[in-house]
């Protein structure tokens, strides 16, 4: 077997050209009143999404964003051949319970926050290895059932650390085939990081060397520069992961500035929002990246975007064991 | 980097509570939340309650208003702020076990309310009987 579409030790470059084509973004209230609100499609400002539970409220987003991307790129459910999709939530429930009324057949996936960036690679994957040809992809958390599941109940009275990171209430969907404007061109699938960083609350700081270590393989893997891109966007480092990230890629000479941002810095205004560090979870990421890069992608505002997607692959369990973080960071290419 | 370097590196780049400022509400907050607990206490002494059921009719009065509170969603808004000072007044206690008891209604009244309800305080619960039980043992070895 010759592997023509590998490049270096992580790196596959599509040839068959997998496009995207459309996308759909739905988020909760918060997120609505930050300083991207105006580019999400569906701004829900009930966080229970008319259901009862916060895990229903959660697949009923994660329906809402895929059906929404659906309609935006003029597909039908029966053209889907896959939807990849995952979420925070134990065994993946969100989206399994999301997607199970459109008959499409499912594989769902766990990256935590680094999942919309899974999807998309293994979405371009099938399209680029002619065993579908419309795939969606889709990430997506919900603030309630994080908190619920990871943290404390949502009226217990405590307080965040300075470093900790606010789960976003949103959903991205993104369909994946051929013949659309963005083009994804390479997928970069990262190794485990684990620099011994023991505090959930820090998650930035546990997830920054999987970026710097993703982002090392793809420019080595392609033979491209970081300059190559207009912009790097990491999915939900946050202020403290960005920092650390950022200085880590220096002092390794790899000279990173102003086109390097992150997500979870953007969906939240952390002065007025009380967010600290910034925004996380799967729906960090997924959601500005369908409503406020792929958008200046297809306008070509940006031509060049290496969207990194880090997760912290923790639980509730390895955390009171007193394990530290393994973390992952996964890169897609995508160029107008 | 070594792992251990890291750790220390990261510890440094990640921003401090601030420890006067918290310490400072959490004293204005708990305090505030004591001394209305002594007004509660002084009305019911005036009414012709005896010291001991005083305090019970206070206690009583300080956990109906924080579990109040806690359904209003209002308790976890000035904990943000008051941190220790509404963690360690009795209306801590009962917002711990209220918050999971309405947060895992949705699982039932059985194996939801019923049993994860002391999820959070469950802790207090048993280290409070423990060293009730050690400090017993040391009050009859030494002081009887």
């Amino acid at each position: 077997m010759n592997y023509t579409k590998r490049l270096g030790g992580q790196t596959v470059e599509f040839t068959q050209k997998p496009t995207i084509l459309g996308c759909g973004v739905v988020v909760g209230k918060k997120e609505g009143e930050g300083p991207l609100g105006n580019d999400f499609d569906t701004v829900e400002n009930d966080p229970l999404f008319g259901q009862e539970t916060w895990e229903k409220a959660e697949s009923a987003m994660v329906n809402k964003a895929i059906t929404s991307c659906l309609s935006k790129s003029g597909l039908s459910a029966e053209d889907v051949n896959y939807i990849v999709a995952g979420d925070l939530l134990n065994q993946c429930t969100a989206s399994s319970f999301g997607v199970r009324e459109l008959g499409v057949p499912f594989l769902g996936i766990y990256g935590a926050c680094s999942t919309m960036a899974e999807g998309l690679t293994l979405a371009a994957m099938l399209v680029d290895g002619g065993y579908a040809g419309k795939v969606i992809a889709a990430a997506g958390s919900h603030f309630c059932s994080a908190e619920k599941q990871y943290r404390f109940p949502l009226e217990y009275g405590g307080q965040r650390p300075p470093g900790a990171q606010w789960t976003v209430t949103g959903c991205g969907a993104i369909a994946v085939g051929t013949g659309g404007t963005v083009q994804i061109t390479h997928a970069t699938t990262g190794r485990i990081e684990d620099m011994g960083i023991k505090d959930a609350n820090n998650m930035g700081a546990a997830m920054a060397p999987a970026f710097v270590s993703t982002l090392k393989a793809h420019l080595q893997d392609t033979g491209r520069t970081i300059s190559d891109y207009d912009l790097i966007l990491s999915g939900d480092l946050g202020s403290v992961g960005h920092t650390i990230a950022s200085e880590l890629l220096d002092k390794e000479g790899y000279a990173i500035g102003a086109n390097y941002k992150d997500c979870g810095m953007m969906i939240f205004d952390s002065q007025t929002q009380d967010t600290h560090s910034g925004g996380s979870g799967c729906g960090c990421g997924a959601s500005v990246l369908c409503g406020h890069i792929l958008p200046q992608l297809e306008s070509k505002t940006l031509r060049r975007v290496l969207f990194i997607a880090t997760g912290a692959l923790l639980s509730p369990t390895t955390t009171l064991q007193g394990e530290s973080i393994p973390a992952i960071a996964h890169a897609i290419a995508l160029t107008v | 980097m070594k792992q251990t370097d890291y750790t220390k590196y990261a510890e440094a780049r990640t921003p401090n509570s601030p420890i006067w400022k918290n310490m400072l509400l959490a004293f204005l907050v708990g305090g505030a939340i004591c001394t209305i607990g002594q007004l509660i206490n002084n009305f019911f002494k005036c009414r012709g309650l005896d010291a001991t059921e005083a305090s019970t009719a206070t206690s009583i009065v300080l956990i109906f208003l924080s579990i109040l509170f806690t359904g209003l969603d209002l308790y976890d808004r000035l904990a943000k702020y008051a941190g220790a000072g509404t963690i360690v007044p009795i209306t801590g206690f009962a917002n711990a076990v209220a918050s999971p008891a309405i947060e895992f209604k949705s699982e039932g009244y059985i194996l939801g309310v019923g049993a994860k309800m002391f999820v959070v305080a469950g802790p207090v619960i048993t280290y409070g009987i423990v060293s009730s039980v050690v400090a017993g043992l040391i009050y009859y070895l030494f002081l009887l």
